[in-house]
C-alpha cells in the first residue's frame, strides 16, 4: 500500500481539494485509510476487537516519515513559544509590579529572587542591575526565566493575579532582563575569590551541577564536571522542548556560567562506565552528585521494546540535538501515555512536526496532571488531545512487531485507581512513553549512600548520607523535579560544600 | 438633566470647560476643533503688541515627567507667545467669534508695562467682538525676562496698575491670569480686585526644570546643550492650584470675586472640585494636549451624570460649596478621632500598607497574624494618619472610620463634642491665658 502513504502524507489534504475526478481512487483509498489509522472500535472483553486484529494483521507499516512540513515551517513552528519582550513591552509590564513587601512571588520561587526589586531596575532603566539581582539568587535565571512553571510559582502568587486576574508576567520580565545582560555585557557578573586549593567533583552538567559548580568556583575552589553525555546542559539541553529555549540557548548559559573559571567539563564520562564515585571521592575534597534521573519508566506490556514505542525523553533530545528538524522521522498518529511536562513537550513538538494527531492519554484526572493547566493548555491550542482517565492495557502490533496501535483501560478512582474493565483502542504511528524517569542502579560502586523511594536521600544542606557526598536535582528524594529546584539544590549543596572545606 | 451653562462676567458658555490660552487655542483651526468636540470656550493664546510677531526656540519646547506605563503626570514649556501675525490672530478671532456665536470668546494679552501698548491692543480685541480679555501676568519664561508676564504679576503694583488702565480703556471684562510664583497668593489677587479687573484665573504654571538629561548635564528639553526652566503645568500642579484658589476664594479682601480655576484638571471630578472652591469656569491645558479634543466630552457627561446623581440643577448650585468648609489647623476638631480599616476581601495582600507603617510611620498594621500572610490594623497603635490609604492600590480596600467611646491608643476617652488647637490644653498660649 504504498500509495496509502501519501494519503499519510499532510501535503494530501490539499490535494482532496483538487476536482473529483481525478482522484476519485485516491479517496477512496482516503476512506480506507481513515477507517483503518481513526476507526474507534467497541471495546471487547479483552480489550481487542476482531477488528482490531484483523487490521492489526492487515496493517503495513507504521506511518511514520520525515518531511511532513514544507521546509520553511520548522523555524517558525520552532521559534520561541512567547517572542521576548522588547523594552517597550518590559517597561509597560514592570509598571504593573507593585512592589510587594515581603513579596509572594518571591517567597514562592524556589531560589528566592528579589522579584519586585529586579523589576523596579526594569523599570528605572537598569536591565544590567535586574539581571544581577537575579544571578545574585539563580545563575541560571536565564534559563529559569524561559522554562520555569511561573503559572505555578512566582505568577500564581503574585497580588495582581488576585487583584485582576492577570499575574505581572514575571519570566518574561526575567528573560528580558538576563537576555540584557547576556548580549551587553561581556565581562563575567562575579568575580572568583582567592583559590583556596579545594577540589570539588560534580557528576552531571545540568542546572543542579551547573548552579552547585559557579558557586563553588566563586568562593575559589576547583570545580570539575563529569558529564555523561557529549553536551553539557542536562535537561536545559536536552530534555526540553525547542521552543522554550531558542537560539542555543542553553550552551549559552553553560558558556556564561563557566566564563567564571575555575571550572572543567568532562563530557561523555559517565558515573559508573568512565569514572567511579569511589575514586571521585578518593580524589577531592567533596562531590556533588547531580546526574538527574537517566533511567526511564517503560509501559510493562509487551511491545515497549519496539522501535516505535518511544522513550519521550529520548525523543526530544535527539530532536534538540538535530540540525535539521525535517529530517526527524514523526508518526502520522501519535498517542503519548504519561500527564506530566514532558508528557507535553514531546505531545507540542511532535504536532509542530507535523503530526496529523496527538493524544495524550494519562491515567488519572486533568486536575492530577503534574503539567500545569498552563501546559495543557499550550498543548490543546496547539491540537494535541488530552484524554483522562485511560491507563496502557495492551500495545498493538503487526506482523513484524511494529506497534500499530494502543488499548487502553478506562480508569476511576474507588478509593484507589482501578481500571474499570471498559477499553477503547487508539491508533497509534507512534507511542510515547512519558511516565517518568527514574534512578539507575549501580552508579555509585563501593560508596554506599541511603536512598528513599529509589532517590538519594539528602539532609537540608543536601548532604547525602557520605560525608564527602553531597546530591541535588532530580537524582534526590523530595522536592519538584524542575530546574529551578535543581539549581536551589546546587547553590544549597554549594553553600554546605564551601562552609565544610573552609570551616 | 443637569444644565452645565454658565455665566461668567455676563460672558455666557453651554459648558464651564474653556480651553486655556496655549497652544491648542493659537489659531482658527485648533480652536474651531475644539468647539466642534464639545469645548465651551477658549482663551485664545496670548497676543504680543503689533509689529515682528515673537520667535520661538526651534528644538524641543516641552518636558515631562510620567508615572506607570508612562501616563503623563507633568507638563513643562519654554514656549512664548503667540508668535503669528497679530492681524492674523485678529482676524481669525473675528471669525472664529461669528462661527461660535454661544461660546466664550476671551483673548490673552502681554503687552509692555506701558499704558499705549495695552490701550491699542484693547482696541484692537474690541472690534473681534471678543468676549473678554484675560491679562497674562503669569508665564515665568522668555517673557518674563523682558518685564512681562510673571514679572508683572509678581508685582501686585504692576497688576493694580495695569488691571485699571484696562478697565479705563475698554469696556471688556477683564480677568487678570496670577502666577503661582509667588509666596502669598492673596496679594496679586488683591492687587487686581483693587485695579478693578472682573475676575481671576489662576494657576499659571510654575517655574520648573522637569528633569536633567544625564549623558549631557543639561536641563531638559535641551537646545544645543543647554536648558531653561519653564513653565509647569499638568495632573502634577492640581494641588497646589486647588490650594491657591480656596486662598483667593475664602480671604475677605477677594471673597466673591470671579475665579477661573486652571491647573491640572484631566477629568470632570477635577473640574467640578475647582467649581466646589469657588470657580465659575475652569481651563484645561494639558489634558487635551495630551489625549486631543475629545477628552471633553467625557468632563461634560461625567459633570452632568454627577451633578444629577447629587440633585445639582445647574453649576451655581455646588459651586462654591467647599470654601467654608476649607479652614484653618488650628480649627480642625482635635477629638474626631479615626482608625484605618481595611476589607480583607478587597485585599490583595501586597504588603504596601504593612510596610510604609512599619518602617516610616506608626507599627500600626501586621504582616502576619496566626502565622499566616495578613493585614491587620492594630488600634492601639494607630494614629488614622491615612498613609495606608494612600499607599494601598486598591481603591476603597482601606478606609479611615470615626470611633468613638475609648482610643484604644491612648487609652483615654473621645470627647464628643469638637474640640480644637485654640482651646487645647497643650497649646502655650492657652496655658499662658490662664497663668494670667
Amino acid at each position: 500500500m504504498d500509495s496509502g502513504i501519501k494519503f499519510r502524507n499532510d501535503g494530501h489534504v490539499k490535494e482532496m481539494q483538487a476536482p473529483k475526478k481525478k482522484f476519485d481512487l485516491l479517496i477512496k483509498l482516503l476512506k480506507a485509510s481513515l477507517t483503518t489509522t481513526n476507526g474507534r472500535q467497541e471495546p471487547s472483553h479483552n480489550g481487542f476487537s476482531e477488528g482490531d486484529r484483523a487490521m492489526a494483521q492487515n496493517r503495513v507499516s507504521p506511518d511514520i516519515q520525515a518531511g511532513r512540513l514544507p521546509a520553511d515551517q520548522y523555524a517558525d513552528n520552532f521559534d520561541d513559544l512567547h517572542a521576548p519582550f522588547d523594552r517597550h513591552e518590559a517597561v509597560v509590564e514592570a509598571d504593573r509590579c507593585y512592589f510587594c513587601y515581603d513579596a509572594p512571588c518571591q517567597t514562592a520561587c524556589p531560589t528566592s529572587i528579589d522579584i519586585p526589586m529586579f523589576i523596579r531596575q526594569i523599570s528605572t532603566g537598569n536591565a544590567n542591575g535586574a539581571a544581577k539581582t537575579i544571578f545574585d539568587q539563580n545563575i541560571l535565571g536565564g534559563m529559569c526565566a524561559r522554562v520555569c512553571p511561573t503559572e505555578t510559582l512566582c505568577e500564581e502568587v503574585c497580588v495582581r493575579e488576585a487583584a485582576e486576574g492577570k499575574p505581572v508576567k514575571i519570566g518574561q520580565l526575567q528573560r528580558y532582563a538576563t537576555d540584557h545582560f547576556l548580549e551587553t555585557v561581556e565581562q563575567h557578573p562575579y568575580e572568583r575569590a582567592a583559590p583556596t586549593g579545594k577540589t570539588v567533583a560534580i557528576v552531571g552538567a545540568g542546572p543542579a551541577g551547573l548552579s552547585c559548580a559557579h558557586a563553588l568556583a566563586r568562593n575559589g575552589h576547583e570545580v570539575t564536571i563529569f558529564e555523561a553525555r557529549e553536551k553539557a546542559g542536562g535537561l536545559n539541553e536536552h530534555g526540553i522542548a525547542a521552543y522554550k529555549t531558542t537560539d542555543n540557548f542553553a550552551q549559552s548559559e553553560v558558556d556564561f556560567i563557566t566564563d567564571i573559571g575555575g571550572i572543567a567539563i568532562r563530557n561523555g564520562t559517565a558515573l559508573g562506565r568512565d569514572v567511579t564515585l569511589d575514586d571521585l571521592v578518593a580524589n577531592h575534597d567533596a562531590v556533588f552528585l547531580g546526574m538527574g534521573l537517566p533511567g526511564v519508566n517503560d509501559l510493562g506490556l509487551d511491545g515497549d521494546d519496539a522501535d516505535n514505542c518511544i522513550d519521550a525523553v529520548a525523543y526530544i533530545e535527539k530532536l534538540r540535538q538535530t540540525d535539521d528538524l525535517s529530517a526527524l522521522p514523526v508518526g502520522r498518529n501519535i498517542v503519548v501515555i504519561g500527564g506530566g511536562m514532558t508528557a507535553i513537550d514531546v505531545a507540542v513538538q511532535t504536532k509542530l512536526l507535523g503530526a496529523e494527531t496527538v493524544t495524550i492519554c494519562y491515567r488519572r484526572g486533568q486536575e492530577q496532571m503534574n503539567a500545569s493547566e498552563y501546559e495543557q493548555e499550550v498543548a490543546q491550542t496547539h491540537g494535541v488531545t488530552i484524554r483522562h482517565w485511560l491507563q496502557p492495557q495492551a500495545l498493538v502490533r503487526n506482523d513484524d512487531g511494529d506497534v500499530t496501535g494502543i488499548t487502553l483501560e478506562y480508569t476511576a478512582m474507588n478509593g484507589k485507581l482501578s481500571g474499570t474493565g471498559e477499553t477503547v483502542t487508539l491508533d497509534a504511528d507512534q507511542v510515547f512513553k512519558a511516565i517518568g524517569q527514574k534512578p539507575v542502579e549501580g552508579l555509585f560502586g563501593g560508596v554506599s549512600l541511603d536512598l528513599s523511594g529509589g532517590r538519594i536521600f539528602t539532609d537540608d544542606d543536601r548532604r547525602t548520607s557520605h560525608d564527602k557526598v553531597w546530591a541535588g536535582g532530580d537524582c534526590v528524594a523530595g522536592g519538584e523535579d524542575l530546574t529551578v529546584v535543581a539549581v536551589e539544590d546546587g547553590k544549597i549543596a554549594a553553600a554546605s560544600i564551601h562552609k565544610r572545606l573552609t570551616g | 438633566m443637569a444644565d452645565l451653562h454658565t455665566n461668567f462676567l455676563g460672558v455666557s458658555s453651554p459648558n464651564p470647560f474653556w480651553l486655556a490660552s496655549a497652544p491648542p487655542t493659537d489659531k482658527q483651526y485648533n480652536v474651531e476643533r475644539a468647539f466642534e468636540a464639545g469645548w465651551g470656550g477658549v482663551v485664545w493664546k496670548t497676543l504680543g503688541e503689533a509689529g515682528p510677531p515673537v520667535v520661538n526656540v526651534n528644538g524641543p519646547r516641552y518636558g515631562a515627567i510620567w508615572g506607570p506605563d508612562r501616563r503623563l503626570l507633568g507638563l513643562n514649556n519654554i514656549e512664548l507667545i503667540t508668535d503669528r501675525d497679530l492681524e492674523v490672530n485678529l482676524r481669525e478671532i473675528e471669525t472664529v467669534k461669528k462661527n461660535w456665536p454661544d461660546r466664550a470668546m476671551i483673548v490673552s494679552l502681554m503687552v509692555p508695562c506701558e499704558e499705549d501698548p495695552w490701550k491699542n491692543i484693547l482696541a484692537s480685541v474690541a472690534q473681534t467682538g471678543a468676549d473678554a480679555v484675560e491679562l497674562n501676568f503669569g508665564c515665568p519664561h522668555g517673557m518674563s525676562e523682558r518685564g512681562m508676564g510673571s514679572a508683572v504679576g509678581q508685582v501686585p503694583e504692576y497688576i493694580e496698575m495695569v488691571a485699571r488702565w484696562c478697565k479705563q480703556h475698554s469696556d471688556l471684562p477683564v480677568i487678570v491670569k496670577l502666577t503661582p510664583n509667588i509666596t502669598d497668593i492673596r496679594k496679586p489677587a488683591e492687587a487686581a480686585r483693587r485695579g478693578g479687573a472682573d475676575a481671576v484665573s489662576l494657576i499659571n504654571t510654575i517655574n520648573s526644570i522637569v528633569s536633567v538629561d544625564l549623558d549631557n548635564f543639561a536641563p531638559e528639553p535641551t537646545i544645543d546643550g543647554k536648558g531653561s526652566h519653564g513653565g509647569y503645568c499638568g495632573p502634577a500642579v492640581k494641588p497646589i492650584a486647588l490650594s491657591m484658589v480656596s486662598e483667593i476664594a475664602r480671604n475677605p479682601e477677594t471673597h466673591g470675586m470671579p475665579i477661573s480655576g486652571i491647573g491640572g484638571i484631566q477629568t470632570w471630578r477635577d473640574a467640578a472640585e475647582y467649581i466646589a472652591l469657588g470657580c465659575g469656569t475652569v481651563q484645561v491645558c494639558t489634558a487635551a494636549m495630551t489625549y486631543g479634543f475629545k477628552i471633553v466630552q467625557e468632563m461634560i457627561a461625567g459633570l452632568e451624570a454627577w451633578m444629577d446623581e447629587k440633585g445639582h440643577a445647574t453649576i451655581e448650585d455646588f459651586r462654591g460649596m467647599a470654601v467654608p468648609n476649607v479652614t484653618d489647623w488650628q480649627y480642625l476638631n482635635l477629638n474626631y478621632v479615626t482608625k484605618a480599616r481595611i476589607n480583607q476581601d478587597l485585599c490583595i495582600s501586597c504588603g504596601r500598607c504593612h510596610i510604609a507603617c512599619e518602617d516610616t510611620s506608626h507599627q500600626a498594621i501586621t504582616n502576619m497574624v496566626d502565622g499566616v500572610r495578613k493585614f491587620e490594623v492594630i488600634d492601639e497603635e494607630c494614629v488614622g494618619c491615612n498613609l495606608c490609604v494612600n499607599v494601598c492600590p486598591v481603591d476603597d480596600c482601606i478606609t479611615m472610620e470615626q470611633i468613638s467611646g475609648t482610643d484604644p491608643r491612648t487609652g483615654k476617652p473621645i470627647d464628643p463634642d469638637y474640640g480644637n488647637w485654640t482651646e487645647h490644653p497643650n497649646n502655650p498660649s492657652v496655658q499662658r491665658e490662664a497663668a494670667e
